[in-house]
Parts: C-alpha cells; structure tokens; sequence
C-alpha cells in the first residue's frame, strides 16, 4: 500500500473530522459569551438559562474539537516526516506558539467557565467565556496563519538543505494567511449563527419557550447576515489572490483548460483529466472568469493545458467543491436578508422557520468544501512550490498507516455519531427549567 | 551553542511539566475503577480532575510543539518512528477526553459503564506507553542515518521497556492518590489515603530497580560519573520520593502532592540530563543520533522561540496556579449537583 495515498486520505479524514467541530467552537463561544454578558448586566434570567442551554450544546461539540485536535498536530511528525524537517524551522514554530499563547488559555479558562458557576459573579464568569472565545479565535488565527504560509511561502530562505525563517513579520503578516483568517473565522460565526437559528427554530415551531428561542434567533440572525456576508466579500478578496499566486487551483477550480482573455465561467460541466477538456459544458457566461480573478473582464485567465501535467491538481474535487460552496453561501446570504425582514413575525413564518431548521447542515457543508478547494487545489504542492506532497511523508510502511487509518475511520465515525446524537438529544430537550439556578 | 543548551534542558522541561501535571490525571483515571466504588464516588474522582484536566493536557500540545519548532528533525524521526505506539496514545487520549464529557449525558448503567472503561484505559494505556517510549528512547532507538527506523513496536516491549512503563504507572498512581487525598471527602478519602500508602511501597522498589538497570541497560549515567555534581538531581528525586511518604504520613496532603510533582520532574531530568546532547539517541551508530547540535532549528527560530516561551509560559503557570488555587477545596455535593458537573 502507498503510504502517500494512505496518509493523504488519514490527514484529509482526521482534519475534517476536526473542522466539523471547530468553526461552531469558534463561533458560538462569542454569541454565548455575549448572551451571559447579557445577563450579568441585566440580570434577565431568560439569558441566564438561554447560556446554559446553548452552552450545554457548545461543550459537547467542545469536547470533540479538543481530543481531535491533538492527533492533528502528532500526524505532522507521524505521517509527514520529511515535512516536519523540510519546513519545521518556520512551521513548527507556529504550532508551538499557538499552544502556548492561545490554547493554553482556552483550555484552561474553558474549566473554570464549566466548574465556576458558583464560585464567582455572573460578571467574572461571563469574563471568562469572552477568554475562551478570544482564546480560541486566536488558535485559529495561528493556525491559518500555519495553513497560509503552505499556500504562500514567504520568510524564508533554503538554507541547510531545508526552509529556514529569515523573516518572522512577514510569515505573521503573509496575505494570504491574513485572508484565511478573515474568510474562515467568520465562517465559524456563520455555522453558529445557522445552528442557533436552527435550533431556535425547531422549538418556535413547537411553540416551546418562545421567549427565549425568539431572542436567540434574532441574535444569532444579526450574527448571521454580518457574517455571511463577510465571508462572501473575503471569499472574493480570495478569489483575486489565487488567481495572481496560484494560477493552476484557479484554473481547477473552474475546470478552465485553454489560456484565453475574456475568460468564461461555465455554469455546469463535467471536468475530463485525460482527455483535457470538458464532457458537457453548459451556460458558458464570457468574461466572468477573467473579472473574478482580476477584476478585469479582459484579463487572460490561465488554462490547465499552459500548466505541467505533474504540476495540476486534481481537477474534479477543486472544481464541485468551490461550486457548491459559492452556490451554498450565496443561499445563506439569501436566507439571513429575508429573515431580516420576518425578523420580528417569527411564529407567523413557520414556512421560512422549516428553512432554516433543514439549513443546520448548509454551512458546515460549505466549510468543508472550502477546505477541499484550499487543500486539494493546493496539490502536488504541500508547500506551494517549495515541496511536493510526494516527498513530504514520512518513511513508513504503508500497512502501518492502514491500520491507524481503520483506527481513524471506526473511532471517529463512532464519536462523531455518538456526538452529534448527543447534540441533537440535549438541543431537542430544550433548556431547563426556570428558577432553578 | 548556549541557545541549543538552553532548547534541551527548555524541551526536558515541557514533557516534565506535562507529565507533572497529566500525570495525576492518569493516576486517578487508572485508580477509578478500583477507588470508586459507587457512582457517587467515580463521580467525585472525576470531578477532582474536571476543571484542570484539559490545561493540563495542553502541556503535551505544548511539548510536541516545541520539540516541532525547535528540533524539527527529531519531531519527525521520534515521531515516525515510534508511529504505531504513539497512535495508540492519541487515541487512549481521544476517548479519555470524551469519556468526561459523555459520561453522564445519559442516565443509563449500561452507557457509564462503556465511559468508565475508556476512563481507565485513556489514561492507563497513555501512562504505561509514555514510560515504554521513554524507557526505550533511554536506552536508544533503532534508526539510521536518514531517519528511517528499523526496529518495530513489539521490541519496544523489552524489559527495560516495560519497566520503564511500570514506573511512570506508579509514579502517576502516587501522585494521583496524592491529589485525592486533597479533593476527596470521607470513606472515599479515608481509601485513598490507605491507597497511596501501598503504591508508595511498591514505586520505592521499582524506582531503586529501574535506577539500577539504567546502569546496565544504557548509558546515561555517563553524564553523572564525568560531573557527579549531577548526583543530586538523583538524590534529590530519591528526596522527594521518601518525602511523599512523610507528608502523607502527616496529612499534609498539599504537599505530598508537591513531592510526588517533585519525583515526576526529577525522574524526567534523570534520563534528560543523561541523554544531554542527544535527544533522541540512534542504538544503531552513536553518530546517528539527534542531538541539540545537529538537529536544531535555525537561531532565528530559536531565539523568536525562546522570547514566546519565556514570556508566555510564565503567564500561563501564573493562570493554571490561580486555576489550581481556585478549585482546590473537595469536591462537595453542591459541586456533583451542578448541571454543568461531569
């Protein structure tokens, strides 16, 4: 067995597992940190029990985030040796920054959040989730940061028969990875906006505690409609830098196989590797392409033939996976601007409330999406043209990485179902009852 | 030269913090099937370690990640090499961590049950591995020049392996005790305290025994016969060792736990400062060994490395102190009744 393919498929699995908990982590640890602040200033006890009830929800899905995090970081050294010593001189340092300036905190105030209802004032405590939130957003800051310096290396020199820092500001201050961060954070307030609205929604239509799910629906679709259209406007900002620094995911992404002005976007085609070139290619729209990613209908775009062959990424999953993530994130913008305007005839909109119940899984689709653009758009490169995924892994048999790869699949399979049973049971069961704290 | 010495000892320094701090996580985890007896005991067992588990583990993050930036060569040949028990340790700790927390989120025997078995192995297994990896990078792992291992992971089961594995078992055993002795009430407490005296009689001999082979089975007291200054790290560890039993003679349970932290730390420079230079020493041919010299980062790196460490993790004993400080009366029934309460 290949253990390229096998560690590829490993890290791809470990780390989407991990992204379906992270971005609601990210998330809503600010909304519920806002809702108890909320309380302690007015001492209304429907924020009180509204923090609890999505808190108990945040935990769980806390949990899952935390316990696979940590494989992630171990798999760099496991499964990719001769990357950890190619690049470890710039990347390490990220990591281990990141765990001891950010998740430290984190994981240490997240105890005191959890334990300390009754040890401190409903001030402090809320002062406590405004740390986690911080703490976590700032993980993710470094570790995109990590992620941008893959996609655009900069700050360094080949030195030592490896990538040594010659330049930390530049590696902190990397434009895409400043980019990363402002589309995937957002991303995270996104996802919890869609799951509170959800949610929210779910008991509004059963007519249960429709004070508290009413407030945490309008709060959750400010965060929303801000959010995703933050996201959108990044995204865009994204689209233009791919295009100047990485002409060949551009070009997979839109299955564009001839260099040509005037650029078109297709609406739907069925990209074909060997043959290079479309199957079917329909709502062919001129110009659209070049304009996307230059700001310029004219612009020359270029194709995947201009491009090595041992240099292109795989064309089919870049090219669906930026399709529907554009095509879902457009919808959530769509969905958020007309609840705006039922914002305040909630329980009269039972129709747009069935909505956004069956959207929970919308933007968690989209995210990951994203990453398969970003990711598999990226290849052969794990480091943009500094060093191919084939000479990054470790040396180890393949059958060793089977085995953990069946030991990846079961264990987070089973997690993750046990995990989001859980979520669905506690957030179905709605938040205790009043006057009890 | 100074910034690799100061790396090394840094580096030893973070696996002894984890191990100081995850250790009696481990230790009460792997007590918790025979300490709790009822469901309100294993509760509170759990709850002594509720809000400090997670920091703590933050500590191997934190080590892993130093080892990766400051020597990125041995992060990746450590790390590949012992792949299939390193494995086994991040799942142990994947389904410890989700054990806490799904344990009681269904009122069902049959369902705690299942959690309270991962309880036990997510933290014996990680305990038993950790000394079997340390043990074996002690005596020196099988790898070439280029990194590439040669052994596999059933010859890491070798005697001095294996004892290197009993003894962090009973050195987390202790201080894990130790730790109930301070959070427990009653006839729990009343058990622990007994607990903690037996383990104490068996760590002594199997701490001399490992002392011992050491001499035979590696070579790390070479260090200590060329500076025999050093000795005292040993005789201080040995120190703390009888000093655990002392306090906890005296119920002074605060600080027998400070001494069973102490053994920790000191059992960890043993092998650390018999390793110096090499962190990661090849058993094929001394000069394929990973040392603080050749296999560093950058002075750059180093150096921007140090500043983070230097400022931050002092920051975060100051938190994790206050956190401590914070949670360090018993477990109380109001603590159990809490909705948010593992």
């Amino acid at each position: 067995m290949d253990p390229v393919f096998l560690s590829r498929l490993q890290f791809a699995a470990a780390t989407m597992f991990h992204f379906l908990f992270v971005p609601l982590t990210l998330g809503i640890s600010v909304i519920i940190a806002y809702m108890e602040t909320k309380y302690a200033r007015t001492g209304e006890e429907v924020y009180l029990r509204m923090t609890k009830f999505w808190g108990k929800l945040f935990l769980i899905n806390f949990a899952l985030g935390v316990v696979t995090g940590i494989t992630l970081e171990f798999q760099f050294g496991t499964n990719w040796s001769r990357y950890s010593e190619y690049v470890g001189d710039v990347f390490g340092s990220l990591l281990a920054i990141e765990a001891s300036v950010a998740f430290f905190l984190e994981s240490t105030f997240i105890g005191i959040w959890i334990f300390g209802w009754k040890k401190m004032s409903a001030k402090a405590h809320a002062g406590v989730m405004w740390v986690v939130a911080a703490a976590g957003n700032l993980s993710g800051i470094w570790i995109l940061t990590a992620n941008g310096f893959m996609q655009n290396p900069v700050g360094y020199t080949i030195r030592n028969g490896r990538a040594e820092l010659t330049d930390f500001f530049a590696v902190l201050f990397n434009y895409h990875g400043i980019l990363e961060i402002l589309h995937v954070l957002p991303s995270g307030l996104l996802v919890s906006s869609f799951f509170i609205m959800g949610i929210s929604a779910y008991h509004l239509l059963k007519k249960q505690e429709i004070d508290l799910f009413t407030r945490s629906f309008k709060i959750a679709l400010f965060v929303g409609l801000a959010s995703s259209i933050i996201v959108a406007l990044v995204g865009d900002f994204h689209g233009v830098n791919v295009a100047k620094t990485q002409p060949a995911k551009l070009a997979a992404m839109e299955s564009h196989w001839e260099t040509q002005t005037r650029a078109p976007i297709v609406l739907f085609a069925i990209p074909d590797e060997s043959r290079e070139k479309n199957l079917i290619e329909i709502g062919s729209i001129p110009g659209i392409l070049s304009f996307l990613g230059f700001h310029d209908f004219n612009a020359t775009v270029i194709g995947l033939k201009d491009i090595p062959k041992d240099e292109r990424p795989p064309v089919l999953p870049t090219f669906i996976g930026f399709r529907t993530m554009v095509g879902i994130g457009t919808l959530l913008i769509l969905l958020t601007i007309y609840g705006w305007f039922k914002r305040d005839k909630l329980m009269e909109s039972p129709t747009y409330l069935k909505w956004m119940l069956f959207s929970i899984p919308l933007p968690y689709i989209a995210i990951e999406m994203g990453w398969v653009v970003s990711e598999v758009g990226r290849q052969p490169w794990i480091v943009y043209g500094v060093l191919k995924t084939s000479d990054a892994v470790s040396p180890i048999a393949g059958n060793q990485v089977l085995f953990s790869l069946i030991g990846f699949i079961i264990v987070y399979g089973m997690l993750g179902a046990l995990g989001f049973y859980l979520i669905s049971k506690y957030a179905k069961q709605g938040p205790e009852a009043a006057a009890t704290k | 030269m100074l910034l690799q010495y100061t790396w090394f000892y840094l580096w030893g320094l973070l696996w002894a913090v984890f191990f100081m701090t995850d250790g009696f996580d481990f230790g009460i985890g792997t007590l918790y099937p025979f300490l709790g007896k009822s469901d309100r005991d294993k509760r509170v067992m759990i709850n002594s370690i509720g809000p400090l588990w997670d920091g703590n583990e933050v500590w191997l993050i934190t080590a892993g990640g130093v080892t990766f930036a400051a020597f990125p060569q041995v992060y990746a040949t450590m790390f590949s090499s012992l792949y299939t028990p390193l494995m086994l340790i991040l799942f142990a700790l994947i389904f410890r961590g989700v054990a806490f927390e799904f344990r009681g989120k269904i009122e069902s025997n049959g369902w705690k049950k299942l959690w309270d078995t991962f309880i036990f192995l997510g933290s014996f297994l990680p305990a038993l591995l950790f000394g079997v990896a340390f043990a074996n990078i002690f005596q020196g792992i099988p790898f070439d020049g280029d990194g590439i291992y040669h052994g596999n992971t059933l010859k890491l089961l070798n005697p001095y392996g294996l004892l290197g594995g009993v003894l962090f078992v009973l050195l987390f055993l202790q201080h894990g005790a130790n730790w109930l002795n301070i959070k427990t009430t009653g006839e729990l407490r009343e058990r622990s305290i007994l607990v903690s005296k037996k383990i104490w009689l068996f760590l002594v001999p199997v701490a001399v025994i490992f002392l011992i082979a050491s001499y035979f089975t590696t070579s790390l007291y070479e260090n200590y016969f060329k500076t025999p200054a050093l000795f005292l790290v040993i005789l201080a560890t040995v120190a703390a060792l009888f000093a655990t039993r002392f306090f906890i003679e005296k119920q002074l349970f605060f600080k027998a736990w400070f001494a069973s932290a102490l053994t920790i730390v000191g059992a960890i420079f043993f092998g650390v400062i018999g390793l110096f230079p090499a962190l990661f020493p090849s058993s094929m041919d001394k000069a394929f060994s990973l040392t603080a010299f050749n296999a560093s980062s950058s002075p750059l790196t180093l150096k921007i490395m140090l500043g983070v460490v230097l400022v931050f993790i002092p920051i975060v004993i100051i938190y994790q102190a206050w956190a401590y400080h914070f949670f360090k009366e018993p477990v109380t029934q109001e603590d159990l009744d809490m909705d948010e309460a593992y």
